[in-house]
């Protein structure tokens, strides 16, 4: 669309360099975001379950859209847009730090040059990366200029990678043709309300053609606007995610509304979001003391809204620079300064080649998991429990205690295990958490599971949990977190009937805000 | 009168920039500055300034009173 016209000599001669490295593969189109049938090359169909062959196809990489892929696959957001159209009383740009972890929040912007630069070096250095997604700190699409450019630089150059972005909506009808285009699966929007009567409340203002609105008059442009836009990318067959945040009080009981409108306008995937709402980040409701919702109440209104539409869990609402797996934060690691040091070598077939591998990995998982449902059939119970896991990611109980920055948390029944959610449990950036009461912080944060599964953990944190009435979990160190979670909780429920333990239900849990830090 | 851009209160989002009609804004130190030899307050093309209407931060983009008031030709 818009070829770069005039950028620094050194870019210049950057992009140079990749676009010879990468001519010989810039015919080839990636698995996956072609949809149609599946290819031998992009492995076997674990995890697709009832997913039409097409879809899971879209997903299958998708971190974000596949709750199973994003304990394998990787994204990266680049920060290329950062104005946006519309003002939100979650959202406040002012701030930034770099131990910040929060939607809207980056450290540096970059111009769509360089964030093809970065997205190669990424691409080269973590090969499971196969999403980049443009989600603001603005919003991508009151950014066209800059958002498009950055989709044709990495269409060019990684054809592989999918791209995505995330909206606001408002002038999203504007843009479905040159998304669709540019064969973009994947669009979030964001959308809180579908009574402008709420959005009051959560939209100051929204600028449209030329003008400022405010109040019910903001709102319903917004809905109105939000509502077209779907409509169009689910006729074109666009995926579609929906971005919820649950704000107590304003828009919680709203949201089932929500979710109704947008199932019935063909959204494929929604994904409430506890509302973020420290008082230092200086946003309107983190000033006038809003709160954000407990673990269970985010839990009960994403148990109701799941029906015939799949409820995202695993969100980690993260930064608008964001690179790495979900949960993990690796972009300290590709700072401007040193990408443009980087050597860059995008190997398409090393990148293949890892991917393979990954997919036997996802087999195996499926596989173990399957064995052990079946172990589970029989099994009769009303019990319904969570556990909390420590994983480093391939769906393994691979994290020390002491060294997990958050917790998975799974649903477990005669029915299986299913994920329902994760808790941050690092170190807050604003401080006030020492080292003695951070096994506090952990506790409150895994309070209503009866478990925690772990690779490793020393014998004080054990002796607390225990006394917290959390049993914590050793024996299943570096296996698979479905399957040993069905062998324990086939053993809970054998302890239970032969009256060894009596089961007890667990109180509610706090979700902990703010930094996702990269110390240890 | 032109408008000026607080340059502390500025986040470099460069919402202003596109929408102002006179090409008078850009990047200057990392910050956003307004011509104000090119500035015309929006008047004749709008009815308010634009930059100030798009703005994400109240009271940033402020009339300058260092200016004599802008005169349209006509």
């Amino acid at each position: 669309m818009h070829a770069s016209t005039q950028h620094e000599t050194t870019e210049a001669a950057v992009a140079d360099k990749l676009a010879e490295a990468l001519q010989a593969k810039a015919e080839h189109q990636g698995c996956g975001t072609s949809g149609g049938s599946g290819k031998a090359s992009c492995g076997s169909s674990a995890g697709q379950g009832d997913l039409p062959t097409e879809i899971w196809e879209k997903v299958k990489n998708h971190p974000c859209y596949s709750e199973e892929a994003h304990h394998h696959y990787a994204r990266m957001h680049v920060a290329v847009a950062p104005a946006c159209n519309i003002q939100c009383n979650y959202c406040n740009r002012k701030y930034d730090c770099a131990n910040e972890s929060r939607p809207g929040v980056v450290s540096e912007k970059l111009t769509p040059q360089q964030a093809a630069k970065k997205v190669l070096a990424v691409a080269s250095t973590i090969p499971q990366m196969t999403v980049l997604g443009i989600a603001g700190p603005g919003d991508p699409l009151a950014n066209p200029e800059k958002t498009f450019q950055t989709f044709e630089l990495i269409n060019r150059t990684a054809p592989d990678i999918k791209l995505c972005l995330s909206t606001n909506g408002l002038a999203l009808p504007d843009h479905v043709d040159t998304i669709a285009g540019f064969n973009v699966d994947h669009v979030t929007i964001t959308i809180n309300m579908v009574d402008p009567e709420v959005g009051a409340k959560i939209y100051p203002w929204v600028f449209w053609k030329h003008k400022r609105y405010t109040g019910y008059e903001a709102a319903k442009l917004l809905t109105d606007r939000q509502m077209l836009g779907l409509e169009m990318l689910t006729e074109r067959g666009i995926l579609c995610k929906v971005n919820s945040v649950m704000i107590p009080g304003i828009n919680d009981k709203h949201l089932v509304e929500v979710n109704r409108a947008v199932k019935s306008r063909g959204a494929f995937l929604h994904n409430i979001m506890p509302l973020i709402s420290a008082p230092e980040h200086g946003t309107v409701f983190g000033l006038n003391g809003q709160r954000g919702p407990t673990a269970q109440e985010l839990k009960a209104l994403q148990d109701s809204c799941e029906g015939e539409m799949n409820m995202m869990r695993h969100c980690r609402q993260c930064r608008a620079d964001a690179v790495g797996l979900l949960g993990e934060d690796r972009s300290a690691e590709f700072t401007t300064d040193k990408i443009m040091a980087m050597e860059v070598n995008y190997d398409l077939d090393s990148r293949k080649a890892y991917q393979a591998l990954v997919e036997e990995e996802r087999v195996a998982k499926v596989a173990a998991k399957q064995e052990e449902m079946e172990a589970l059939a029989g099994e009769q119970s009303d019990i319904k429990l969570l556990v909390a896991v420590a994983t480093k990611g391939s769906g393994l109980i691979n994290e020390h205690f002491g060294h997990a920055k958050e917790f998975q948390v799974w649903e477990l029944s005669t029915g299986g295990a299913k994920f329902v959610g994760h808790r941050r449990v690092d170190l807050y950036c604003q401080g006030g958490y020492g080292e003695e009461d951070s096994l506090e912080t952990i506790i409150r944060a895994i309070n209503d599971c009866h478990a925690v599964f772990v690779a490793k953990i020393g014998g004080c944190p054990k002796a607390d949990l225990v006394k917290a009435g959390i049993e914590p979990v050793d024996g299943f160190a570096h296996e698979f977190i479905e399957k040993s979670a069905i062998t324990w909780f086939k053993e809970y429920l054998n302890k239970v009937k032969t009256g060894e333990i009596v089961h007890a239900e667990r109180g509610d849990a706090e979700i902990r805000q703010g930094a996702l830090t990269n110390a240890a | 009168m032109t408008l000026k851009i607080v340059a502390s209160q500025c986040t470099s989002c460069s919402a202003c920039e596109p929408e102002c009609p006179n090409v008078a804004i850009f990047e200057k130190n990392g910050t956003f500055v307004i011509d104000p030899k090119k500035c015309t307050e929006c008047i004749g093309h709008f009815d308010v300034p634009q930059c100030a209407a798009v703005c994400p931060v109240d009271d940033t983009c402020v009339i300058d009173n260092a200016y004599p008031r802008y005169q349209p030709t006509a």
